[in-house]
């Protein structure tokens, strides 16, 4: 095996994701001559900012095997508290707090399930979907809570000219490649999704392993629930349905493996972008709305399929191993 | 040449990369007899029969049916021309009922496709019926014990109007009574007619049902007799004859006091009243066949499964092992058999795969220390000599010998004082066996404890100090190195003999 090539086919793989948002984000402003200015860009990122930080959670439950379709649900129902603290006490912090509190709960309900009790991923957190978006709906008898004064300063303000929100996902990219890059908690959640006997019988302790990906992921989606009301100035029962989606697909398209142990935050933020980019070219070169939702859901199969075929190769080669001979060159 | 035979083979080869699994095998099976397969685990019995059921493909060879040459490309052409396998492992689906099992695969459809339901019933009762089996069409697979589940494969078979049976270790899975039951039916279908191809290590069974033996070994026929010129002393040394070459870098090393003293470990149904104990320097084995229960408690003392009683003590003072954890902080670490199950995160690099047992050594001070981690893994790599491309190669593309040294690797940079090892050397090539048994004797010289797990009696006997012999789920002797033999080993193994002064 040529080890050079070898080399630029990992090269190619991994930061194939970043040249495609390049080529794209360069394609899209010789397509249209709005996209590029300062105005629309800010936008974009000020509509990611949610689902994106929505997603780095999903990344890092994908990397460890699971995921969670509860997200959108306990999004909208953490929002709708921390609106309610806001119009009760007047004070952001404790809305923040109670925001974070209530996707911090909601998802030790579902590692409780998965972890504790065994049961799938898929079902559980479907489980909690549903469960969340009733208590949220149940709360708010169904009614929008309208007229929340300064609360908006979060979704809506600025420092600057970037965005609060956007301020919010820098923060939490960089904290989730901190957590997947340099924690022992980040390489256990890559050993775990990539063979959960083996890391048992590494000495891996899978139960905290799980339970921290959650919480983790209920701090986000906690979060992601205030920027979301503070955007839309309201609190939504009803807001936010499928956002998990969005947040997967970005996942996805970012290089996320659904079979666990692969996956980066810079993929996922990559494959946000690259969605978003889309969206608003879509947008802004008018195409019809029905006809974006096929060509998302297009990129989508190409993903997943482009994700399958890499694999298979990954097998093939494992078939046909290196012969022990030709690497007689030694690790460095 | 014999009128009644109903199946022969003729100088079959079989290859596969690096072992040369079937050399030259001539074998032939007699109408309405039992035909009973030995050999140590990786004779080639398996491979054999996997052959005549057209699962493989022989490199070269021929096999007869009725004297008449047929070329087998697949079980379903196997079963065509009558010959069906029962395997070791049953694969079942257990929502399945009888008699969805039964016509799996061969269900009477119409035209349309559409399943003719009224026919399945009727046919699975009275295939139940001349059969004498209790149960119903509709009772599910998984309310069957084991050994019903192989009477209704046997049924099965014989509802294919096969004349060639071939049962790969049916006993392994069933008690004795069932055992039983078993036997009658063999009887039943050898005076039908059907030919029994029965694979055991069970030389006391054997010795019951077989009306002609033949030895595998290596891949080669040693020898095949009719059961009356043949006794269980012979069969064993028949099949454990071969010659032990000098590949095994044995040392004397002085041995120390006792690091491991494990007392009456307990796991209901799994293992009985195990005690051993390993000194410094000593390399311990544990021989026993496949199922004897080695694994388990090795398992189990390694913390990944749990036992209901047992005192296990670490250089004299009393440890609790409950997980995984608590056996790496008392220095006791283990390598498992099956290394793609529990050795190996696949897609990772061999980096990440080997510092996992020891995050903590790379990731401290709030960050990842990335040349600490490379000096640490490339250090470990050279002293074990790891053949990878890089660092940051997926380990999953490396061989298996490269594999299984990441593995140890792993565990070796968390220096610990008692290795068990299970099967450290399955599947991987001679080099690699070499330099692992090399390691094994530098670890024993630096005072450590090594507990071997293997099937293959020639390493044991080669790399051991004491062997342990395990059998159902007990330990029934202990030898001691001047009075190894693969013949004792054996005897101990199979149950023929038990020793008085194991507790």
């Amino acid at each position: 095996m040529d080890l050079r090539n070898n080399f630029w086919s990992t090269a190619r793989k991994k930061y194939s994701i970043y040249m495609v948002l390049v080529t794209l984000f360069i394609v899209c402003s010789f397509v249209n001559e709005n996209f590029l200015s300062v105005n629309n860009l800010t936008n974009i990122s000020r509509q990611l900012a949610v689902t994106t930080i929505l997603a780095f959670g999903e990344t890092m439950l994908i990397i460890c095997g699971m995921l969670d379709l509860s997200a959108g649900s306990v999004l909208a129902l953490s929002g709708v508290f921390a609106v309610y603290t806001y119009k009760m006490y007047g004070s952001l912090l404790a809305a923040v707090l109670v925001g974070i509190l209530t996707g911090v709960v909601c998802n030790l309900i579902n590692v409780v399930m998965i972890s504790t009790f065994k049961a799938p991923p898929f079902i559980a957190t479907l489980a909690m979907m549903t469960m969340a978006r009733g208590v949220a709906l149940l709360f708010t008898k169904g009614q929008n809570i309208l007229q929340l004064g300064n609360f908006v300063v979060l979704g809506q303000g600025s420092i600057g000219i970037i965005p609060i929100p956007v301020v919010f996902l820098i923060v939490v990219a960089i904290f989730t490649w901190y957590i997947l890059k340099h924690t022992r908690f980040g390489r256990s959640l890559y050993a775990v999704g990539g063979n959960e006997e083996a890391s048992i019988a590494s000495g891996i302790n899978v139960h905290k392993v799980k339970y921290m990906a959650f919480i983790i992921n209920g701090v986000l989606v906690g979060l992601a629930g205030v920027l979301f009301m503070s955007r839309v100035n309201a609190g939504l029962p009803n807001g936010a349905i499928n956002y998990e989606f969005t947040a997967l697909t970005a996942a996805i398209i970012g290089g996320t493996s659904f079979s666990g142990g692969i996956g980066t935050a810079g993929g996922t933020l990559a494959g946000a972008f690259i969605v978003g980019f889309l969206d608003n070219i879509m947008n802004l070169t008018n195409i019809d709305s029905y006809v974006q939702q096929i060509i998302r859901g297009a990129i989508i199969a190409l993903a997943v399929i482009y994700d399958i075929h890499s694999k298979n190769r990954r097998t093939k080669s494992m078939l046909g191993r290196i012969d022990d001979r030709a690497v007689e060159k030694k690790p460095n | 040449m014999e009128e009644n035979i109903k199946l022969r083979v003729s100088q079959i080869e079989k290859s596969f990369p690096g072992v040369k699994a079937l050399d030259k095998i001539d074998f032939a099976v007699k109408k309405g007899s039992v035909h009973v397969l030995c050999g140590e685990n990786g004779a080639g019995k398996s491979t054999l029969m996997k052959i005549i059921n057209g699962i493989y493909q022989p490199d070269s060879g021929q096999i007869y049916i009725d004297e008449k040459p047929v070329k087998i490309n697949s079980p379903i052409q196997a079963r065509n021309l009558g010959i069906s396998m029962i395997f070791q492992e049953l694969n079942y689906i257990p929502e399945m009922t009888v008699e969805e099992n039964i016509f799996l695969g061969n269900l009477p459809v119409n035209r349309f496709g559409k399943v003719n339901w009224k026919e399945v019933r009727q046919r699975t009762k009275e295939l139940l019926k001349t059969e004498n089996l209790p149960y119903s069409p509709t009772t599910l697979l998984k309310d069957l014990t084991v050994s019903d589940i192989q009477m209704l494969e046997i049924t099965k078979a014989i509802s294919y109007k096969s004349d060639i049976i071939i049962m790969d270790e049916p006993t392994s899975a069933i008690t004795l009574k069932e055992a039983e039951k078993l036997f009658v039916k063999i009887g039943e279908l050898k005076a039908r007619g059907v030919s029994i191809i029965y694979i055991s290590h069970k030389l006391d069974e054997i010795f019951r049902i077989a009306d002609e033996i033949t030895v595998l070994r290596d891949g080669t026929v040693v020898e095949s007799h009719s059961r009356e010129e043949l006794d269980i002393e012979t069969v064993i040394s028949l099949m454990v004859g071969r010659k032990l070459t000098n590949t095994y870098p044995k040392e004397q090393i002085e041995i120390g006091e006792d690091l491991l003293q494990v007392e009456n470990l307990n796991c209901a149904n799994v293992y009985h009243d195990i005690s051993f104990h390993a000194r410094k320097g000593e390399i311990v084995g544990f021989a026993g066949l496949v199922g004897a229960g080695r694994t388990e408690v090795m398992r189990s003392l390694f913390g990944l499964d749990p036992r209901d009683s047992g005192t296990i003590r670490v250089r004299g003072k009393e440890v609790n092992i409950k997980n995984v954890g608590q056996s790496i902080e008392n220095g006791m670490v283990m390598l498992s058999e099956d290394r793609r199950r529990y050795g190996i995160v696949p897609m990772r690099s061999v980096e990440e795969n080997t510092t996992l047992s020891h995050l903590k050594k790379v990731f401290y001070g709030f960050r990842h220390h990335r040349k600490v981690e490379q000096s640490i893994v490339s250090d470990i790599f050279k002293k074990l000599k790891v053949k990878t491309p890089a660092l940051d190669t997926v380990i999953a593309s490396l061989s298996g010998g490269n594999q299984q040294k990441v593995v140890l690797a792993k565990w070796m940079i968390r220096d610990p004082d008692i290795l068990i090892l299970d099967e450290p050397t399955r599947g991987i090539d001679v080099g690699a066996k070499f330099e692992i048994y090399k390691l094994m004797t530098d670890l024993a010289r630096e005072g450590k404890v090594i507990i071997m797990v293997s099937s293959e009696l020639p390493e044991l006997i080669g790399m051991c100090d004491r062997i342990y012999v395990m059998a159902k789920g007990t330990i029934t002797g202990e030898i001691a190195r001047e009075d190894f033999s693969q013949e004792l080993i054996m005897k101990y193994a199979t149950g023929t003999l038990t020793s008085n002064g194991v507790k």
